[in-house]
């Protein structure tokens, strides 16, 4: 029950501030449900219920392993939110408010869905329910960012209800009695019909692929988080992205009991490789540092897909990776919306010297960088060393190889940029702007907190975390 | 003795008969504008009348440019022959005449171009050019549906292939040798026979330099070429080949009248296309033909 | 009951055929209301599909279908018409797949569909059906309209012909999988729409032009 109100609480909330008349203090509607909605996640998180085998949604242990950070993540993102709220406060923010939260409620049941058809619904709702928030600005920037979004999301989208059709005649044919849930679908195992789920794998693959922006569907994802405002993009990167990879590990499960596990595992290999690969390709490149984060972001997704082709070992380091990256990318989302904010531009041609400007962020987002391309002793370190591991372990040497190398050019990638627009003296236009920004502790703590998070997940990953993974592998991996 | 005979009367029906179709169209065309027209056998007098002028020559063009319009005329009449009616058979017939049917009217089309090109004119050249690269598209169209025809009998001769009905597959075939028999024939959309502008001419643009007997020639070899096909449409579709001689002879002279009057109606309600659009009107007729193929192919309900 | 159910096959089949026809014709027109009509005719034939499958129609049958002709085959039509007249769009579509190109794919997507169909493995009853190819053609042709029209409204029509190759995929479930899966369908996709719609009007008020190719100041 207690789980519902994971759903609940955001819901009525988002009604509330949709009907509250006063756009001065309407933004505290977001910390007052992310309080609310931490506190409920973690409770449950320590007393985790039993879940019913044939329940469409519940707080199983998968959702258990992803959904506590979300909860965090969206805390620090709506307490940051308030400050950025006051300083936008020319734009209007009732629909964005509203949408905020109702991605929050919608993530958590996604998140929970247990069953094929509603997690199909929760994820379509969360993408409709982004696109007024990536309008927030409403430049022409943010219209084609958004267009391009819709476009390539809602294509994925239609493509993984498709999937999720096949999936459901595989059953049929098979002699299942209508029954969607992934426990009903594992239970039936063998008995799916082999090319229709090799069929809905690939099409699964590609339309969840597509929401997590695995490459080559990851077209709209620079554009996307470079023109949202910032905890938009870190609730994009680490919230969505999320709930489309638990999707992917719960159909996975499904093929893997169906038999056909080593056809996916060898599909995830490949396109998490590529994603790698082309995301590091693209951070050589990029002179945007918020479409330098989207890139970032595309490559983390690669290593979680990658980690989720690795068997046991390698799905628990994933989900180790989900937390420390979601953390990470916040941290250094938020810092880069306040250097953005302060520089007037987000492109290095027009930004440098930011250690000048505003030392505090600029130090966050140069720890954050170095947090984020797997430096010790921060989580991603640990969680990539986990997947290495797990490769390693499971004979992939050319693999290891090829992911090492990318990891490097990666680093390479983020530090040009990086140092690019901390370094230097700043731009006389920038130093002279009218409204100079002010690094006030409403736009540094969240960031701080987030890194600090980052680096206790990476010395102190807590016992009761670690077992959270392995509880989620067992319900994935049953025999 | 009789086979003779036979040929001889077939020969006779097809020039004589030709030559109203023309007149129809345009009889057809006057109706729908309210108007009187040219009497039906309007196409007979000019044929006479140019039949006793001379011949006009260029000094740069060479012999051939009489002989070729001949030719044309030759090679389309020979296609006729292969044309079956009905249960009366053709007038020659042997495995793989379908072949050398498409060999005639592309031999009569080849012949008909470089009569054009013999006068050297810049014009006529440009009116080969837009003949030409049309024609390889209709021809891709109609191989495809002879093909279908064939597959659908498993026979390369016309006199089996035209012969059993097709079923499901006939109204795609029916479409697209509509749409191909307004291309070979330059009617509407792709060609305007009445328009002399220059711009828009194409088959009109060709055969603007002949004159006298050879132009006589070309007028009645288009006139055989649209009977041709008219015939080809209708036994395509229709399963005349099971029917009693008289039956047949009523029923192919309705399918060809009824086609006449579409090919009308199509000129008078529609207007002719750009030329961008051409092709693709074209690549759709291929697609229904190509269908049609697949429909025969499979043998399966669609 | 029997007979009943045959000819009601062949119906079935024929208005698939139909709808095929229409994805061809969607793709070689080169004007915005035809396609947009092509479109909501096929919307139309989709929504009376299901009263055909399912002689002893329950409400809920009724309701999908009736969902499905007024969602896709008036509603949405009428919608993005109405954006076309309000925002006096440009009759005259200019692709990035030519017309031809686009149409030859469609056809090459047809016939690879009817090819691989007998690959997949098919309950008896669905066996001779042409619901599964006919599906995997108008995904097809959704494809190739989002990619090669840069029209707003175009790529929105080629949207609605993908999601019509999804529903007529889940014609195949719709007697053993709950509602749940097609009312989501309906329902995500009108709401989509509407957004779409929404921002095709936005952008419209931005760019002066619906063309989707100046959208291209984002970019590496």
């Amino acid at each position: 029950m207690t789980s519902l109100l994971l759903i609940l609480v955001p819901s009525i909330a988002a009604a509330l501030a949709a009907a509250w008349p006063d756009s001065r203090t309407r933004p505290w509607f977001l910390p007052g449900a992310g309080v609310i909605h931490c506190v409920l996640a973690w409770w449950l998180f320590c007393a985790p219920p039993t879940v019913e085998a044939g329940s469409w949604l519940g707080f199983d242990p998968l959702a258990r392993a992803v959904l506590p950070v979300v909860s965090l993540l969206f805390l620090v993102c709506a307490c940051y939110g308030v400050t950025y709220l006051r300083i936008r406060s020319e734009r209007p923010n009732r629909i964005f408010i509203t949408a905020l939260l109702a991605v929050l409620g919608l993530l958590s049941a996604g998140l929970q869905a247990r069953h094929l058809g509603l997690l199909w619904i929760f994820t379509e709702a969360v993408t409709l329910a982004a696109v007024p928030l990536l309008h927030f600005n409403g430049t022409p920037r943010a219209f084609e960012a958004t267009w391009k979004y819709l476009l390539v999301g809602g294509t994925g989208i239609a493509l993984s209800l498709l999937g999720s059709l096949c999936l459901g005649y595989a059953s049929l044919y098979g002699g299942g009695d209508g029954q969607l849930t992934f426990m009903a679908l594992m239970a039936q195992g063998g008995g799916l019909s082999r090319p229709w789920v090799l069929i809905a794998w690939v099409l699964l693959l590609v339309g969840y692929g597509t929401k997590m922006g695995l490459a080559p569907m990851h077209t709209c994802k620079p554009d996307a988080y470079g023109e949202a405002p910032v905890m938009v993009g870190a609730m994009l990167a680490g919230g969505v992205t999320s709930v489309a990879f638990t999707a992917i590990l719960r159909v996975r499960a499904v093929v893997g009991a169906a038999g056909a596990g080593g056809v996916a595992d060898h599909t995830l290999l490949a396109i998490g490789l590529f994603s790698i690969l082309v995301a590091a390709l693209f951070l050589l490149g990029t002179r945007d540092f918020k479409r330098m984060l989207a890139y970032s972001s595309v490559e983390h997704m690669g290593i979680l897909t990658l980690g989720a082709a690795l068997g046991r070992a390698g799905v628990a380091a994933a989900l180790f990776h989900v937390w420390s990256n979601s953390l990470t990318k916040g941290a250094l989302f938020l810092s880069a919306g306040n250097i953005r904010r302060a520089a007037g531009s987000q492109t290095m041609d027009a930004v440098r010297g930011m250690s000048v400007l505003t030392p505090r962020s600029a130090a966050i987002f140069v720890t954050g960088i170095f947090a984020v391309t797997a430096c010790p002793p921060f989580g991603p370190f640990f969680s990539e060393l986990k997947v290495l591991r797990a490769a390693l372990e499971t004979g992939h040497w050319a693999i290891t190889a090829m992911f090492l190398g990318c990891l490097l050019l990666a680093f390479f990638g983020l530090s040009r940029v990086a140092f690019g627009i901390v370094d230097g003296r700043p731009h006389p236009a920038a130093k002279a702007g009218g409204t100079r920004f002010v690094e006030t502790a409403g736009v540094i703590v969240p960031p701080l907190v987030l890194l600090a998070l980052s680096l206790w997940l990476g010395l102190f990953t807590p016992r009761m975390v670690t077992e959270a993974w392995a509880a989620a592998v067992t319900q994935l991996y049953p025999n | 003795m009789k086979l003779l005979l036979d040929l001889i009367l077939r020969i006779d029906c097809w020039l004589l008969l030709a030559p109203l179709l023309p007149g129809i169209i345009n009889k057809v065309k006057a109706w729908v504008a309210g108007r009187r027209g040219p009497p039906v056998l309007q196409l007979y007098y000019d044929l006479a009348r140019l039949w006793k002028k001379g011949v006009v020559m260029s000094t740069l063009a060479s012999p051939a440019f009489v002989i070729l319009p001949a030719l044309t005329w030759v090679a389309l009449l020979s296609a006729a022959m292969l044309m079956p009616l009905g249960p009366l058979g053709a007038g020659l017939t042997f495995r793989g005449d379908a072949l050398v049917l498409l060999y005639l009217l592309a031999l009569g089309r080849f012949c008909t171009v470089w009569a054009a090109m013999e006068t050297g004119s810049a014009f006529e050249g440009m009116g080969t050019v837009r003949e030409v690269s049309y024609a390889v598209l209709a021809e891709a169209a109609l191989i495809a549906a002879v093909l279908s025809l064939s597959v659908q009998s498993g026979s390369i001769a016309l006199a089996t292939m035209l012969g059993p009905p097709l079923g499901a597959g006939a109204v795609l075939l029916a479409a697209g040798l509509f749409i191909i028999l307004l291309a070979e024939n330059c009617r509407v959309p792709f060609d305007d026979p009445n328009t002399h502008l220059e711009l828009a001419m194409i088959h009109e643009a060709m055969v603007l330099d002949h004159s006298g007997p050879p132009l006589a020639a070309i007028l009645h070899g288009a006139s055989m070429k649209l009977l041709l096909f008219a015939v080809l449409l209708v036994q395509a579709v229709l399963p005349i080949g099971q029917l009693q001689p008289l039956a047949a002879a009523a029923v192919l002279a309705a399918g060809v009248l009824g086609v006449t009057v579409a090919v009308g109606l199509v000129e008078s309600l529609w207007a002719r296309f750009a030329f961008r659009r051409v092709p693709l009107l074209l690549t759709t007729a291929f697609l229904l033909c190509l269908f049609a193929l697949l429909v025969a192919w499979k043998g399966g309900p669609a | 009951m029997e007979r009943w159910a045959g000819i009601n096959h062949q119906n079935l089949n024929l208005l698939i055929g139909l709808a095929i026809g229409l994805n061809l014709l969607a793709l070689s027109t080169s004007r915005l209301p035809m396609l947009i009509r092509s479109m909501s005719a096929q919307g139309v034939i989709l929504g009376v599909m299901p009263i055909l499958m399912e002689p002893h129609a329950d409400w809920r049958v009724l309701l999908v279908a009736l969902a499905t002709i007024g969602g896709k085959g008036l509603f949405i039509p009428g919608m993005l018409r109405r954006a076309m007249r309000a925002v006096r769009i440009d009759r005259e579509l200019e692709p990035l797949i030519g017309f031809v190109p686009s149409l030859l794919l469609g056809a090459g997507g047809t016939i690879a569909a009817f090819a691989l169909t007998p690959l997949l493995p098919l309950l008896a009853e669905h066996a001779d059906s042409l619901l599964v190819p006919g599906a995997l053609a108008t995904v097809i042709t959704g494809l190739i309209l989002l990619i090669g029209r840069t029209e707003a409204v175009a790529q929105v029509c080629g949207y609605i012909i993908l999601d019509n190759g999804i529903y007529l995929f889940g014609l195949l479930l719709i007697r053993a999988m709950p509602l749940m899966v097609e009312a989501g369908v309906l329902l995500d996709l009108t709401v989509g729409v509407f957004i779409l719609g929404i921002i095709v009007d936005r952008i419209q008020r931005t760019f002066d032009s619906l063309d989707t190719r100046i959208l291209t100041t984002l970019h590496e």
